[in-house]
């Protein structure tokens, strides 16, 4: 009889230490993110608007080299660990510069790619409206132009023979 | 002639705005040109060329040691930019290592190995695939490949003790003796 509680002691201890075992090994499994979740899709999102600098105006999500297999893995990876693509985008830029970004940051020297097509449009539609003006406009009945009868009687003579001569 | 005035005024400012829209335009496209040319001028430049001095720089190795250029006056200094997903890498990675354990002992040879547009994990396992002990570091922001101007990886730097480049490898190199004939005329007897 008195084996009995002490069994059942040890058999509790023996299930709570189990537990608490499993409890662990699960949390750490939790912990533990698992790349293959996350699909080819989900990662070339994001690629395609990054471009290595090894295969250069070649779209990460298509690019075969192994550096880009090495970043696609890359950013499975960080993915899988819960982060965003700003997130992801950042780290990029970090480790490999702004030139892996598809669009330049807007700053410093950059803001011209984003300010000078914008503007040359403008000046060009602005161009174009002052021409259509101008054509639209009737010519002013200019002074300088002499009028036939304020010719020259001799002028007026030699236009008459070429004209004849024709 | 108040008439003739009221007639000419609107001609008058159209002529103005059409003259300054035209000075406007232009700046605007010597501007952009003054920039294409500077940019052209760039990259026409081509890398670091032999007997100039070699532009600074710090890496950060893998294990945290911060490496300045400028501290390294006085060595010669082996700059060897590579890649673990570059193959022609593979082949002088044993050759360099041997070099460096080689010249290790003198203490006047540096060796910095710069991993361009690699990623940590593989840049790591092929450090201890190849057993590579001299200081490695990724070439964070592509900064240094770009102060060099590289064309691709394996590139290979070697500067004297005064730091002006004295030798360029384009490629692998092919065996330690290749590596020990650049480096030796540099050392002092």
């Amino acid at each position: 009889m008195k084996a009995y509680p002490s069994f059942l002691l040890a058999l509790s201890l023996g299930l709570a230490v189990s537990l608490v075992i499993l409890a662990r090994s699960d949390l750490a499994f939790a912990q533990t993110p698992d790349p293959r979740t996350i699909s080819d899709d989900q990662v070339n999102a994001i690629a395609k608007h990054l471009y290595c600098p090894v295969c250069e105006n070649v779209p990460l999500d298509v690019c075969g080299t192994q550096a880009c297999e090495q970043w696609r893995q890359v950013i499975r990876q960080k993915l899988a660990e819960g982060w965003n693509e700003a997130q992801i985008r950042q780290y990029f830029v970090d480790q490999y510069g702004d030139r892996v970004l598809a669009t330049p940051p807007p700053r410093g020297i950059n803001w011209l790619a984003y300010l000078v097509p914008p503007i040359a449009i403008l000046a060009g539609v602005w161009i174009l409206i002052q021409a259509f003006r101008s054509w639209k406009r009737p010519l002013p009945a200019s002074s300088s132009l002499p009028q036939p009868e304020q010719l020259p009687s001799e002028v007026l003579k030699r236009i008459e023979e070429e004209l004849k001569k024709q | 002639m108040e008439q003739t005035d009221q007639e000419s005024t609107p001609t008058t400012r159209q002529t103005a705005g059409l003259r300054w829209g035209r000075i406007f335009a232009w700046i605007a496209v010597i501007g952009i040109l003054i920039i294409l040319a500077v940019g052209l001028l760039r990259s026409q430049q081509g890398s670091v060329n032999v007997g100039q001095k070699i532009p600074d720089f710090a890496l950060t190795t893998f294990d945290g040691q911060n490496i300045r250029s400028a501290d390294l006056r006085g060595k010669v200094l082996v700059i060897n930019f590579w890649a673990s997903w570059c193959k022609p890498c593979e082949q002088e990675a044993a050759d360099l290592e041997a070099a460096w354990r080689f010249y290790q002992g003198r203490g006047d040879v540096v060796f910095l190995g710069v991993n361009y547009v690699d990623t940590e994990p593989e840049a790591r396992a092929y450090l201890q695939k190849f057993e590579i002990t001299y200081p490695n570091g990724p070439d964070l922001g592509t900064r240094i490949s770009q102060a060099f101007r590289i064309r691709g990886v394996p590139e290979t730097y070697i500067v004297d003790q005064q730091g002006i480049l004295q030798f360029v490898q384009i490629g692998p190199f092919r065996s330690l003796t290749q590596i020990k004939a650049v480096i030796d005329p540099l050392l002092q007897p």
